[in-house]
């Protein structure tokens, strides 16, 4: 017997080279034109809010491994991600500190806590943000005028907030709304700077279509109904970051298409509920939360109908 | 067309034009007498009697089995249990050249003069199994059972897996062959409509194969059928959605849904063994990866790998390794001192990639669940399987399998999940 050259591998014998790392770095890759939007309408302090959340997303997650005992480090920027998307659904002002606790917060206890990449039941991110929301309700509802690049910048109401409120003040034109010169949080007001992104990203088949056509179909065709503004109500909160963003991120959304369909109707039904007859003017990062409670129901009913059953 | 699947790279221009050569004949073959699906032959020579190629030295041990023909002449040495390239072993028979390459007496026969029974006897003698790897015996496929028919023929010449090319060749070369291999398994089954399915990567066989129609001595509606390149485009239950449209009931076979599918160098084994006489000894099959010189060769069944790799230059070292059969659902050996079985499609030699030394978590992307030509959720069976919740498995159909290895081709985190699908059905198995 000669002795065993190269481990025994079952099959097969090949591997594509898609990786969890490249998935991460794709994510990545399609929010920098929406980041650098948001440095263009809010001023370069937003770079230092994505920086200090993605540092301490990252520590938190070291830190995690280290207190564990886990031999090996596991790096797969998924904890990048996570501290982009939360510095993205953060107001644009938003002390540099609190962003710093929301890092620790998504990654520590939302994921870590859970069980690490893969096992956490909701959005590290949206979570992160909402418990903030509940934490510093005054710092978090702080939205500034675009193109005020000063550190105290002159506070603006989000369109959402107008419409839901009735203030005396003007809209923004839908053009600026596509193009994101609105108030709102860092990186959910310019449509069109998002969708270059999701598109990069459906191309690549990171993410696929389900969830965020069926969200965004969802709230348009309530809108339509009860007579709401449609291009407002899409363009004018987080809906297209959280469609095709937050919605979709694998842990936390069904695995099946059937699954993902439903999930992202629920998400669309709860996102008007909450706009229309809710306390707060927007409800995409509650929407996405409370969907992602049912995953696991979803995902039991959904199971997909094997090869062959049909009679 | 069938839902899911993978496109994959297909290696084939290595050996594509690549004539098959004959291998030289053996000094010593071993011979195991389970290199098929079912129960295995039972010994009919004793150490140190003396056999000539094609004589039967292994009888047929049931309905499904299938006899072993000695594949060189010479002296039976030993009988002992040999490992196979599927990591298994089997009680094999031994035999050492002469060097007189005699052969038995190869009977001439006219099969249009033949009944249907008499043509699955033949084929049964001649120990004719599926040549397309799974060597599930073909007198069984082709013994039609009481109350059955069969509307369609299904000869399969896709050939998906990468690196293969031995049926692409033998289809080129032995035209004329394959296709009175296919009138005869017309004749034997009772079928008028023929489809003979290839990817689209073998679409130049198209003008030889046509050639080859014009003098078909029974009345048949061949028809030629170019399939998208897509694995496992090959496997028989796609290949009949594919070209008939219709789904093989699960747990079922083919011939619920009235078709049989036939590989194409079995074809090319019955129609030598029903001709000409000559039961099945040898097989070409595909060398390629990261040997020296890639070839297609006709090999006599129990020619050991390691001479194969050998001749073509393939040196196994470290960070390399032997894969029998194709890289997407062949069997990797630790010794290459195995021999070729009739089910032995190729033989590679491929890179050690680099996978994760412990199992990654799942991301649960579902991309596995995206693609399994099963429309199974090898996602949710792994977590299960690692949670030692075989019942689960069960529920979630792992025995609908296939084990095509779509699933853990595509996962971003190179969880082994053919591996977690084989726990699971070989633990529910010994329940």
């Amino acid at each position: 017997m000669k002795e065993n050259l190269c481990k025994i591998y079952c099959s097969p014998h090949l591997h594509s080279s898609e990786t969890t790392t490249k998935i991460m770095f794709y994510v990545i890759l399609s929010l920098i034109p929406a980041i650098l939007g948001s440095v263009y309408f809010f001023g370069f302090y937003v770079l230092n809010v994505i920086f200090v959340s993605v540092i301490s997303c990252v520590l938190s997650e070291l830190l995690f491994q280290i207190l564990m005992k886990r031999r090996k480090v596991l790096f797969d920027g998924s904890s990048i991600v996570t501290g982009i998307l939360l510095a993205l659904v953060l107001p644009p002002r938003i002390p540099l500190w609190i962003a710093g606790i929301g890092g620790f917060l998504a990654i520590f206890l939302v994921k870590e806590l859970f069980g690490g990449i893969g096992f956490n039941i909701f959005n590290p991110a949206l979570t992160a943000r909402a418990i903030l929301l509940a934490s510093f309700p005054v710092e978090m509802t702080k939205f500034i005028n675009v193109f005020d690049y000063s550190v105290d910048a002159v506070t603006s109401p989000t369109p959402l907030f107008i419409m839901k409120e009735n203030i005396n003040q003007s809209l923004p034109s839908l053009w600026n709304m596509f193009i994101g010169a609105r108030a709102g949080c860092i990186g959910e007001t310019s449509t069109i700077l998002l969708l270059i992104g999701a598109i990069f990203l459906l191309l690549k088949k990171v993410i696929t279509w389900h969830i965020p056509v069926s969200y965004i179909f969802t709230v348009a065709l309530l809108s339509l109904i009860f007579k709401e503004n449609v291009f407002y109500q899409i363009m004018g909160g987080g809906l297209i970051l959280g469609a095709f963003f937050m919605a979709t991120d694998y842990v936390t959304s069904p695995i099946t298409r059937k699954g993902k369909i439903i999930f992202g109707i629920g998400c669309g039904i709860i996102t008007f509920l909450i706009r229309k007859a809710g306390g707060y003017p927007e409800g995409v990062c509650y929407s996405i939360l409370f969907m992602n409670m049912f995953v696991p129901v979803i995902n039991r009913y959904t199971i997909p109908k094997k090869f062959g059953s049909k009679k | 067309m069938f839902k899911g699947g993978v496109k994959l790279l297909d290696f084939k221009s290595l050996s594509k034009d690549e004539k098959i050569e004959e291998f030289k004949y053996p000094e010593k073959v071993i011979i195991p007498l389970s290199q098929h699906t079912g129960i295995p032959a039972k010994p009919v020579v004793k150490k140190g009697d003396y056999v000539v190629e094609g004589q039967v030295i292994g009888e047929i041990g049931g309905f499904i089995s299938s006899y072993i023909h000695s594949s060189i002449s010479g002296k039976v040495i030993d009988i002992l249990p040999w490992n196979l390239p599927t990591n298994r072993k089997s009680l094999s028979i031994v035999i050492e050249s002469d060097g007189e390459k005699k052969s038995i007496e190869k009977k001439q026969r006219e099969w249009l003069k033949l009944e249907s029974n008499e043509i699955i006897n033949i084929v049964r003698e001649a120990g004719i199994v599926g040549l397309g790897g799974a060597a599930f015996p073909t007198h069984v496929k082709l013994t039609i059972p009481e109350g059955k028919k069969v509307d369609f023929l299904l000869i399969n010449g896709c050939e998906c897996e990468p690196f293969l090319t031995c049926d692409y060749r033998v289809l080129k070369e032995f035209t004329d062959e394959v296709i009175e291999g296919i009138q005869i398994i017309a004749k034997t089954v009772n079928v008028k409509d023929v489809f003979i399915g290839i990817e689209s990567n073998k679409i130049d066989l198209l003008p030889v194969l046509r050639n080859s129609l014009k003098n078909l001595k029974i009345f048949l509606n061949i028809e030629i059928k170019v399939l998208p390149e897509k694995y496992p485009q090959g496997s028989e239950k796609h290949l009949i959605k594919s070209i008939l449209n219709r789904e093989v009931p699960s747990g079922r076979l083919p011939i619920d849904v009235r078709c049989v599918v036939f590989n194409i160098q079995t074809t090319l084994a019955i129609k030598r063994a029903v001709c000409d006489g000559i039961p099945l000894t040898e097989r070409v099959l595909t060398c390629s990866g990261l040997v020296g010189k890639p070839k297609n060769l006709k090999v006599k069944i129990g020619t050991l790998i390691s001479e194969i790799l050998n001749y073509c230059e393939g040196e196994v070292k470290y960070g390399r390794k032997i894969v029998t059969g194709g890289p997407m659902m062949g069997i990797q050996i630790a010794n290459p001192d195995v021999p070729v079985l009739k089910g032995t499609t190729g033989i590679l030699l491929l890179p050690e990639e680099k996978l994760p030394e412990d199992i990654q978590p799942c991301i649960r992307c579902g991309k596995c669940i995206e693609i399994c030509p099963m429309f199974l959720m090898p996602s949710e069976i792994g977590r299960y399987v690692e949670h030692g919740r075989y019942d689960k498995c069960e529920y979630l159909n792992v025995f609908d399998c296939i084990e095509c290895g779509c699933c853990a081709y595509i996962c971003p985190a190179k969880r082994p999940l053919v591996d977690f699908i084989k726990c699971a059905k070989l633990k529910l198995r010994k329940k």
